[in-house]
């Protein structure tokens, strides 16, 4: 029998436009729905994040993404305005001491930043391609680096050069990359590596991002692992 | 449920949290960033040592130059002798137990010292010098055994040079054949700066490897003193040192480290690895580490590291703490 007497639920009326159901095929479409799955706008710009953020360590991560910008930028001038450009500019040499001292915080920042998340085992919960990511960055910018050094056009990128080619060549790699050519070490280091760093940044990025920041070290209310 | 696969509303559970400003945050860093270099670059600027050349190494230290470039013309440099990627020699082939990477990967820039650095320079430089024109063809013509015989002599009597106030250098007298006249060209055009240029000279217009240039300066005292001045040699750890007094590659502490301690540095070595064949030692033990600390995440052990040496404590020590005032809270 039934009790007539018992709340009948009511649908409510509709207060805004009904959502929208993504039933949409395609490559376009899958891939739309899966970057959203992954990292909606509200976790790209989050504005709330745990508490346990309020750490000096996770400033380093932001000021490394920081000085890579000015790096890349006065690395832009220097380049637009050719390789001896800052051997006989006072403009130019100081642009290229913004280049140098952005280097030095790049490295300072990102090596603090890779300590800070091997201290703090960042690569839990899921996140180890993130770590590797990172590792593979910081190898690369090693690399860029280099680079960098040996197209100076001074004693400093002579001697660099003529003593890096001995450990090169012994791996075998004299051949492909030759640190006394200077036309090829110019186009890696101009284009090529900070193109691989920058895009590897931005994954790392939508990594950290997508997954959020890890919970501490042996928290009580931490999910299985 | 593995917490890789939870959504962040349950891997959060139990945190608080707060507001949180990225895009604040990412531009207090910009301009944080920004201010720091400006000022260190305007107060600092930055270190710029005028690179060295053939020319100004020949007039500084000509007895070094014309000791290299005889060096060169009778193949007893080290770059005449190196092996791959420079030619098939074995001088400075390195090599451990039976890995020889170096050997295998064969010749790639091909550079034949006698030829590249001195003949075909002074052969382009004959215009107009009947002298030197008929050393040369005196020199090519003569056997193997009589070039030797003038190379040795004359490098002998280099070591009892003496050089004018003018730069001119005076050999004591010997049976040097063309050898002397050969030299004395390669100095001036050294000094003249032509040489620099004819060592760039290449098959086509425009040229942007060094590697010949370079390779000559390698094999001269000079450049090297001058490093030895600016603490650049392996010795003081001069792979991550800067001219001057700035700051160098100090990412490259750990791979420096190995060239100073053995078995990395030693004559007797140990497992095979030694002085001989250290760049390839200390270029692969930096490979596997590198490998080892991309893989930190899926290595037990290593893994743990973190958990045993608990630095993690005083990264999150504010929340350790609020955990401890929760839960006393609660009471037992």
């Amino acid at each position: 029998m039934t009790d007539v007497s018992a709340p009948v639920p009511v649908e409510p009326a509709p207060t805004a436009a009904p959502s929208v159901v993504d039933d949409e095929t395609g490559w376009t479409a899958s891939v739309r729905r899966r970057v959203e799955k992954t990292l909606p706008i509200t976790e790209l710009l989050p504005t709330k994040q745990p508490a346990y953020i309020g750490s000096w360590v996770y400033v380093f991560g932001v000021v490394t993404i920081a000085a890579l910008f000015w790096l890349v930028i006065s690395g832009v001038v220097l380049a637009f305005f050719g390789s001896a450009w800052w051997h006989v500019s006072s403009v130019g040499h100081f642009f290229n001491s913004t280049h140098f001292w952005s280097v030095q915080m790049f490295f300072i920042f990102m090596v603090l930043h890779l300590w800070g998340q091997f201290w703090g085992a960042g690569w839990r919960d899921g996140r180890a391609k993130t770590w590797m990511v990172g590792v593979v960055i910081f190898a690369i910018s090693v690399g860029t680096a280099f680079t960098g050094y040996v197209i100076q056009q001074n004693f400093d990128s002579q001697w660099i050069a003529i003593n890096a080619k001995d450990a090169i060549n012994s791996i075998g790699f004299g051949g492909l990359f030759n640190a006394l050519n200077f036309g090829q070490m110019y186009g890696l280091h101009v284009m090529l590596m900070p193109i691989g760093v920058t895009l590897l940044v931005m994954l790392h990025i939508i990594q950290v991002r997508a997954k959020g920041v890890v919970r501490p070290i042996d928290d009580p209310f931490q999910v299985a692992q | 449920m593995k917490a890789s696969k939870v959504d962040k509303k349950t891997y959060y559970r139990g945190i608080r949290m707060i507001p949180y400003d990225l895009l604040k945050e990412v531009t207090i860093a910009m301009i944080g960033v920004l201010g720091v270099v400006l000022i260190l670059s305007a107060v600092l600027s930055s270190p710029d040592v005028p690179s060295v050349t053939l020319q100004s190494w020949s007039k500084a230290n000509p007895v070094d130059f014309l000791t290299t470039a005889t060096g060169e013309l009778s193949g007893s440099t080290v770059v005449a002798g190196y092996g791959p990627p420079y030619n098939s020699q074995s001088g400075s082939v390195q090599s451990w137990g039976p890995l020889s990477p170096q050997q295998w990967a064969g010749v790639h820039v091909p550079v034949n010292a006698p030829n590249d650095f001195v003949l075909q320079p002074l052969t382009q430089a004959t215009a107009g010098d009947a002298d030197l024109a008929s050393a040369l063809t005196t020199y090519k013509a003569a056997s193997s055994d009589q070039q030797g015989k003038w190379l040795t002599s004359y490098t002998t009597a280099l070591g009892t040079a003496t050089v004018a106030a003018d730069g001119t250098v005076t050999v004591p007298s010997g049976d040097f054949g063309p050898v002397s006249l050969l030299m004395d060209r390669m100095l001036t055009l050294a000094r003249s700066g032509g040489l620099d240029a004819l060592l760039l000279t290449s098959d086509h217009f425009y040229q942007t490897d060094f590697s010949r240039a370079l390779l000559f300066l390698d094999d001269g005292g000079y450049i090297a003193d001058l490093a030895t001045q600016q603490k650049l040699i392996g010795s003081d750890w001069g792979v991550m040192n800067e001219t001057g007094r700035y700051p160098g590659s100090a990412w490259l502490w750990l791979y420096t480290m190995w060239y100073q301690i053995p078995p990395f540095n030693s004559d007797t070595g140990f497992l095979g690895i030694s002085a001989a064949n250290t760049d390839l030692a200390v270029v692969g033990v930096m490979l596997l580490l590198t490998v080892l600390l991309f893989l930190v995440p899926v290595i037990p052990g290593l893994r743990d590291i973190p958990r045993w040496i608990p630095i993690h404590k005083l990264i999150w020590r504010r929340h350790y703490a609020e955990m401890r005032r929760a839960t006393a809270q609660k009471g037992p």
